[in-house]
């Protein structure tokens, strides 16, 4: 049949299931979105393409397909890249589509020209720049296959511009699926696995890392499960809060820098640690590197085995999917149970390290007893988007995720500016919970124009803003290394967030006491609508779990 | 550390080398000799690396290379089980006096003579590491002009090849 090449994108888009493309026109993509209007997909405009990258990304998490974001040539693709970056770094599925500049041009450094394949190369699971528009379905339907299989992450198509609007007679069969370099993990090894039954039996001390692999295999109720039966302590990375209830006797909290003190104190204890689908990246591991090394067998599981011995040598390695891993171990270790010493040693552990929370009135809301009241409130059914910095870290130890799908964050990367946009997209998969996005008053400006968005789209966010009129990790970072030399912290300059929401049309309110935490989120949750709340903050309120913690000290200011 | 030889089949496709380097330098393993070229199959190329390291580091950079979706297959080469062999060309200064003695050394090497003016000569040989080198510091007295050097390039002995899966 014949077709334009841009004609056969949408087309492929919707046989591969597409609902919803964030994007951002310019003259190359221009074919794309034209083409959109006709089909059944709907195009959302954000107000910068790092919005429609993240908004994607947001939408994939919840929707747990491939989020799909379009941007023009040069500064629109460039754009993308942080949003790419995030995405490749928490393994989330995303399709990218960037106009190219036509064909005759490329290598001209024309108008709007840049190399985006070359430049997303480090952080894109595979780039293809077309040649042949006869490759456009191959081509869209691989791209999808390699973002949503295995371990998922972004992959982009550079479109020329030409080929976009050229003609192409296509066949009307579609090629099958046949890539050679790509194929897909088969069960995990038996002996491995058993290797790993006897190494639990024989250990005094074990505990188990649940990183976001468990959420990607979907393996969340067969982790329980097994955990029920062996009673191994718990304790997860960011990205696999709420694979366990953050209430459940077994969950000791968040390992690493900024999580809980007795996760961080239990893993310095153990002498076998099971990890299942975690990188160990270097945040996870900060307090707990040197026991791993030299004190605490490793068994390491993941679907990618480039990351089995990338940081740290395991004792046991196991490559697999991590529900298929649980499947096989689990009837080896039905009649298994942790000793009674080590859990009761775990449980002293976490009662000695838990921490009060201030929740009278002093003049500012204390984040870690508004997320609590959040939670008391909303609980599970509702999504929560976090910035990075304090914001994040406050949610991510007081707000007790029951399930890790509702719990959307820039792990890996750390990226201020993801959370409204990802709260957008999250919002687009589903109309169902409302959805949250928490913030500080320095990540809320990297991509507050989103607002527009927002309205433009009718897509609800709650909106939660700590104001501290500082950047708070940093702020805390200084005080701890840098000798409380507060520099290039302060917000100073930053508009009235409430007269700002109220330019957009969106309700929204002000508190500084505890005690019109419950008042103002029932306020916030009446109406399916926007909303935005501003919260004022201590600004010497630490994050503070973490092995480090000491109060910070006023040293006021210049 | 080792000299380690890694062979590699790539889908011939333009930019495939440039996600193979690329890897290399982004995580901090070095390339110490590198060649490419298609195989009978024109659709494939082999890419022949040879790196300095040891077993761990070998593991991760064929972990690495083997998520590269236009990599399609990898075999780590043991130096006793393979032919590798380089191709140097270099620029050899001479004089009369001196022209019979390089000829000699080209020689004993059995490099060849592909080109001759009257003050200099053009070698070309083939061979391992050992002996590229080896005759590199024998020519290297009468003064070297110019070398020109290709990475290794490898195949294993006997019965066993590094083929597509059917």
């Amino acid at each position: 049949m014949k077709m334009t090449g841009a004609q056969m994108v949408v087309s492929t888009l919707e046989k591969n299931g597409v609902k919803v493309v964030f994007g951002y026109p310019g003259a190359a993509n221009c074919p794309i979105i034209d083409k959109l209007s006709f089909s059944s997909i709907k195009h959302i405009l954000t107000r910068n393409e790092q919005g429609a990258a993240h908004m994607a990304s947001g939408y994939a998490r919840v929707t747990k397909t491939a989020g799909v974001c379009t941007a023009t040539s040069g500064p629109g693709a460039t754009n993308l890249i942080t949003g790419i970056a995030t995405a490749y770094m928490d393994s989330v599925p995303m399709v990218v589509l960037t106009g190219q500049v036509g064909l005759p041009l490329v290598g001209k450094d024309a108008f709007q020209e840049v190399d985006i394949t070359g430049a997303t190369l480090p952080f894109t699971k595979h780039n293809y720049l077309v040649k042949d528009g006869l490759d456009i379905p191959r081509i869209v339907n691989e791209a999808f296959h390699i973002a949503n299989t295995g371990r998922p992450g972004p992959v982009l198509i550079d479109f020329p511009m030409d080929i976009l609007k050229q003609e192409f007679e296509y066949p009307d069969a579609e090629e099958e699926l046949n890539i050679k370099g790509y194929k897909l993990l088969g069960k995990a090894s038996e002996p491995q696995i058993k290797k790993v039954a006897e190494a639990i039996k024989a250990a005094q001390r074990p505990m188990i890392l649940a990183g976001g692999g468990v959420v990607i295999s979907d393996a969340v109720s067969e982790f329980r499960a097994f955990d029920d039966i062996t009673n191994i302590p718990v304790m997860s990375t960011m990205m696999g809060v709420g694979v366990m209830n953050s209430t459940d006797r077994n969950y000791y909290g968040m390992l690493g820098s900024h999580g809980s003190r007795a996760a961080n104190a239990l893993i310095n204890k153990a002498d076998l640690l099971v990890v299942m689908g975690s990188r160990l990246g270097d945040r996870t591991t900060a307090h707990a590197s040197r026991a791993l090394e030299y004190k605490c067998r490793l068994i390491h599981i993941d679907i990618d085995p480039a990351e089995i011995g990338k940081n740290i040598q395991p004792y046991i390695p196991v490559v697999g999917d991590i529900k298929d891993v649980i499947s096989q171990l689990k009837p080896l270790l039905q009649d298994y149970k942790v000793s009674e010493e080590w859990d009761k040693e775990a449980q002293e552990i976490k009662e000695r390290f838990a921490q009060k929370i201030v929740t009278e009135d002093t003049g500012t809301v204390n984040p870690k007893y508004f997320l609590k009241r959040l939670c008391a409130k909303v609980g599970s059914n509702a999504y929560i988007a976090t910035e990075v910095g304090q914001n994040q870290i406050w949610t991510t130890n007081y707000y007790d995720f029951t399930s890790p799908r509702n719990f959307l964050t820039s792990g890996g990367f750390g990226t201020m500016g993801y959370g409204l946009p990802a709260a957008i997209g999250a919002s687009t998969a589903q109309k169902k919970l409302p959805v949250f996005s928490i913030m500080g008053d320095g990540s809320f400006q990297m991509n507050l124009p989103e607002m527009g968005t927002m309205c433009q789209w009718d897509i609800p966010v709650k909106m939660v803003v700590f104001k501290n009129n500082r950047l708070g990790m940093v702020h805390e970072h200084q005080f701890m290394l840098y000798n409380s030399n507060y520099q290039a912290v302060y917000l100073d300059g930053s508009p009235d967030f409430n007269k700002l929401a109220d330019a957009y049309g969106i309700k929204n309110s002000y508190i500084k006491e505890n005690s019109q935490i419950d008042g103002a989120i029932d306020e916030m949750m009446k109406d399916n609508e926007s909303y935005l709340l501003v919260l004022e903050v201590d600004p010497y309120e630490t994050t503070g779990d973490s092995l480090n913690e000491k109060p910070m000290t006023v040293k006021e200011d210049n | 550390m080792e000299r380690y030889t890694l062979s590699v089949l790539v889908e011939n496709r333009a930019g495939v080398l440039s996600r193979v380097v690329g890897l290399f330098s982004r995580r901090g393993f070095n390339i110490e000799s590198l060649s490419v070229g298609p195989t009978q199959d024109e659709r494939i190329s082999r890419i022949t690396i040879e790196v300095i390291g040891d077993e761990l580091l070998l593991e991760q950079i064929s972990k690495q290379l083997s998520k590269l979706i236009d990599v399609i297959k990898i075999k780590t080469l043991r130096s006793s089980e393979i032919v590798k062999r380089g191709l140097v060309l270099v620029k050899v200064k001479v004089t009369p006096k001196t022209r019979s003695e390089v000829m000699e050394i080209t020689n004993v090497f059995r490099a060849n003579i592909v080109d001759i003016s009257t003050s200099t000569l053009v070698i070309e040989l083939t061979g391992g590491n050992g002996k590229l080198n080896a005759f590199l510091e024998m020519i290297e007295p009468y003064g070297i002009e110019e070398i020109a050097k290709t990475g290794m390039t490898a195949l294993e002995r006997g019965t066993n090849t590094l083929k597509l899966d059917k």
